[in-house]
């Protein structure tokens, strides 16, 4: 075997370090992710880069030694994969459960390696890992060849935009570094690769135990004349400097402002170049600028490009603020609301389809609705599969959209504009990751039409003010009765009213509707909807449902303007629903024969600060519709 | 085309840290421990924030057995760049009897440098707090997220970290809850040093050789670093060429015999070194997932 011919000369160390640090100083930084399971002998290979750039001192190598005895699959030779299995709890199964980050450096390059294990929670680790990657090592045990883990490692490697894969058949030492064992497996991975769009990589035989061309070629295998691992990664382009090639853009972070006579704007360039004097536009509002200077620690720069973290000051007063993007005046991002997109889900509780979550791409934060999925895509057959919601490690085609417009670019273009996060407005959990595909361009192609008669018009006619009562509560706490009472009193007062009952609307416009939680969610969303046209009419609307959950309520509250959202909580402690039981739905949930109801198996989130709230123990109907009537005037 | 560096591409990430955490956080506070990784933090946020001042002030978790040098370095730099900083301290530790001498090493560091932390975080209500932790320094770190979140009574819970996408990080969080920013997550020991000989930054003498005071003790040399240092019968203090690859309190943490007096020597030696920067501290030793267990208590 040749000598590690790329990893630091510890001579060179010795006799010049002055010339040594000058060339280390010069080095670039490659990210990959390695993708295979614990039998692939991936920790091994990523310990054995670990050692052969001596990234390993001797105290850990001591540890080592020891722990190979303790836990050690390879009898009394040093099993490397201990050097990167973390956690203590996960040391005793002998699995690694997360993604961990490991470094090493050669004379050419810095290295980032996100190891990522395999098992169950294999999807949601891999796409972490696989997100920051320029590069994918993709092992195959050479005396298995391509397994189903293989292509869902493949599929989701490139679902992730690694445009870089290399093919590492291990443990050639095992198969007698047999050639054809070698070019049968890339023959088969080939085939299955250009089927998934995967139209280039490079096939590589090693052994990570061993050491066969890694660092240097191997005389075990004189048949093989393409790079060894090291060589090839040495080589692969940084994703960050291909960006450089496409039209500049900022995504602002931080408005810098000292003082009066300083307004920077600091963010990392997400692709393209920048230089004082640029034309720039500030997207979404489309305004234009110049680019006056380039501002860092270190002085004024002539010219920044992808990658690098800086501060633009433009020469005119324009509006720009954190989310905003600065971009080429002449080819700037697209706005919009409504996008197509593969997402995958990463949190134990499901996807809730109409739930508003809050949406983090680039450095916008907004609230997105996520529609049900169009389809999952099974990770290990690649099939297309119905489904209503997306659970852990799901992946599915999802269309959701956004309560105001956001910049972005498909995902295929720009991973800084195109991947996003959902972020659970209540746990606050990072609870998916998606790529945009595209814009359903519905943004673009269909206007709100603008119609002569307002919805002033409309609230004008009937001499009053459009209100929403959200009544909301327990089965059984009196909504329906309360709310039909305050309709009453409203037209004796010749409000116009119109009142949406949760049982009447299941018969007609929510038929299709059953009690899970996605539905019961969507459910609250189209009676939100249908609030929101009646008081565009100029009614005011009365809605008793249930409506269990904040987040929903909450999504309703910002389908209005604030003054129009009136939360009535409806407070009768479960004790007093229970013994009323007027329509008989305790006794039979406490039976079992009732499944997802409120307040028995699940859970009645009570508003935290209700416009309104009645007492119904204390409180006759009538005296709770006249409490909530005083409340709400005037009318007009 | 111009092609970073990998310096320049770990600084770049640093900066966006920085920035997103206090676009997105109320109220954040950078550690200061004043060690190589805090100067080079410090540089960064400097960097990050330039011409404003880092929007944030500096806490230092001081034990009161500091090595002087490093207190007069923390009071130049504060000075020097006018920043604002904050002392935590366990004033009570004489009374309780508390010492590095007498106390067993995790009741020490308990009571001397994680509760006093705790109680200054909540006593300022800071929400995000910076650190200097970086994943190539011990196994259990490789894993830490850079937004690592923490529970009102600051625990970690390994099982209940949030995935980490492309540089999207997530600073939602409840009332009480706060989270520690490691912006020098994907940097090495070599890195480090490789930036401070890069960017001229200054950092604590004691990192440089120099004649110093020193005992021999349990396989460690350890300094005397002022007349508090309890020497044992027959112990004299001898002089001898040494300096520190890491700093913690004087009694508890091993110097190097050495012989390296400026930046370029430091980093030969260490690239040459046959044992890991956190070899010197005696506070790490003790079951092997140490680390971890300490992290879970709060522990930067």
């Amino acid at each position: 075997m040749n000598s590690p011919s790329s990893f630091q000369t510890d001579s060179l160390i010795a006799k010049d370090i002055d010339a040594y640090l000058h060339q280390h100083q010069h080095k670039s930084l490659l990210r990959f992710i390695t993708c295979g399971s614990v039998d692939d002998g991936k920790s091994t290979l990523i310990g054995r880069l670990l050692y052969d750039s001596k990234m390993i001192f001797e105290d850990q190598l001591a540890a080592l030694e020891s722990d190979s005895a303790k836990h050690g699959t390879q009898g009394e030779e040093i099993d490397f994969a201990l050097l990167v299995d973390g956690l203590a709890a996960e040391r005793e199964q002998g699995i690694t459960i997360d993604v961990a980050y490991r470094f090493f450096t050669t004379e050419k390059r810095k290295f980032i390696v996100a190891d990522t294990p395999g098992h169950e929670q294999y999807t949601r680790n891999m796409v972490t890992g696989a997100s920051t990657a320029d590069c994918a090592v993709i092992l195959i045990d050479a005396r298995k060849g391509v397994l189903q883990q293989t292509r869902r490692h493949s599929f989701l490697v490139n679902l992730l935009g690694i445009r870089h894969v290399v093919l590492a058949v291990n443990k050639m030492d095992l198969v007698g570094y047999d050639q054809s064992t070698f070019e049968h497996i890339v023959a088969d991975y080939r085939r299955f690769a250009s089927s998934i769009g995967i139209t280039e990589f490079t096939a590589i035989p090693i052994s990570g135990f061993k050491g066969d061309n890694i660092t240097g070629l191997s005389a075990n295998t004189p048949w093989y004349s393409g790079p060894a691992l090291i060589g090839h990664l040495e080589s692969v382009e940084v994703a960050a400097t291909a960006a450089q090639e496409r039209a500049f853009r900022m995504p602002v972070q931080w408005v810098n402002r000292p003082n009066l006579d300083f307004r920077g704007f600091a963010g990392l360039i997400a692709s393209g170049a920048v230089r004082p004097g640029d034309a720039v536009r500030i997207v979404p509002s489309g305004k234009t600028s110049t680019v006056k200077s380039i501002e860092t620690f270190d002085g004024q720069l002539d010219e920044a490009v992808a990658g690098q973290s800086v501060t633009i000051t433009l020469a005119d007063e324009v509006d720009c603020s954190r989310g905003d993007v600065i971009a080429a005046a002449d080819d700037p991002p697209q706005a919009s609301d409504q996008f197509a997109a593969t997402l995958v889900w990463m949190d134990d509780e499901a996807m809730k389809p109409g739930r508003g979550y809050w949406l983090k791409i680039g450095t916008q934060m907004i609230t997105a609705t996520v529609q049900p999925p169009k389809y999952e895509i099974d990770v290990n057959s690649l099939e297309h599969l119905a489904a209503k919601t997306l659970g852990l490690n799901g992946i599915g085609a999802v269309e959701f959209a956004t309560d105001r417009a956001i910049t972005f670019e498909p995902y295929a273009t720009s991973r800084q504009l195109g991947g996003f996060i959902l972020i659970d407005k209540f746990t606050n959990a990072t609870v998916a990751a998606g790529m945009i595909d595209f814009s359903l361009r519905r943004a673009d192609n269909v206007h709100w039409q603008p119609t002569t008669i307002t919805r002033e018009d409309h609230a004008a006619m009937k001499n009053q003010v459009p209100r929403v009562l959200w009544f909301t509560g327990l089965s059984g706490s009196g909504k329906s009765t309360i709310a039909n009472e305050v309709e009453k009193q409203l037209n004796l007062m010749n409000r116009h009213t119109f009142l949406l009952d949760g049982d009447n609307v299941r018969h007609g416009l929510n038929r299709d509707l059953g009690f899970t939680e996605a539905d019961r969610i969507e459910n609250i969303r189209r009676v939100g909807e249908v609030a929101k046209l009646m008081t565009d009419a100029g009614l005011i609307v009365l809605t008793a449902f249930i409506s269990p959950f904040r987040a929903e309520r909450e999504m309703v509250r910002a389908m209005f303007a604030q003054s129009e959202f009136i939360e009535v909580f409806v407070d009768t402690p479960l004790e007093v629903a229970e013994a009323r039981d007027v329509k008989g739905l305790y006794k039979k949930a406490r039976a079992g024969d009732l499944k997802n109801f409120t307040g028995i198996d699940s859970p009645y989130e009570p508003p935290e600060s209700p416009e309104i709230r009645v007492n119904t123990v204390d409180m006759s109907p009538e005296e709770a519709a006249r409490f909530i009537i005083q409340h709400i005037l005037p009318l007009k | 085309m111009r092609i970073l560096t990998h310096l320049e591409r770990l600084e770049a990430e640093s900066i966006h840290i920085f920035r997103e955490v206090v676009a997105e956080a109320e109220n954040p506070v950078m550690l200061y421990s004043v060690g190589k990784d805090s100067s080079v933090m410090l540089h960064l946020a400097r960097k990050a924030f330039y011409p404003a001042p880092p929007p944030f002030p500096m806490l230092h978790v001081a034990s009161g057995w500091d090595f002087a040098d490093l207190l007069a370095h923390r009071d130049k730099t504060v000075r020097d760049y006018g920043l604002e900083l904050i002392i935590a301290q366990n004033e009570d530790a004489e009374a309780q009897g508390i010492n590095p001498f007498d106390t067993g090493s995790a009741l020490y560091s308990q009571a001397q440098l994680t509760d006093p932390l705790k109680r200054a975080l909540d006593a300022h209500g800071f929400d995000a707090a910076f650190g200097g932790g970086r994943r190539d320094e011990e196994k259990a770190r490789a894993k830490e997220r850079v937004f690592s979140f923490r529970t009102a009574a600051h625990r970690w819970d390994p099982k209940n970290q949030r995935p980490e996408l492309w540089n999207l990080y997530n600073a939602k969080k409840a009332k009480g809850e706060s989270i520690r920013v490691f912006p020098l997550s994907n940097w090495t020991e070599l890195d480090i040093w490789q930036y401070i000989a890069l960017e001229n930054i200054d950092i604590v003498p004691l990192y440089f050789s120099k004649e110093r005071p020193t005992v021999e003790r349990d396989g460690m040399i350890l300094v005397v670093d002022d007349d508090r240092f309890r020497l044992e019968p027959g112990e004299e203090p001898v002089m001898r060429s040494v300096r520190f690859r890491t700093l913690g309190c004087y009694p508890l943490t091993g110097a190097t015999l050495s012989t390296a007096t400026d930046m370029n020597l430091i980093i030969q030696e260490m690239l040459l070194a046959t044992s890991s920067e956190r070899q010197g501290r005696a506070i790490d030793k003790g079951q092997s997932a140490s680390m971890e267990d300490k992290k879970q208590e709060g522990y930067f």
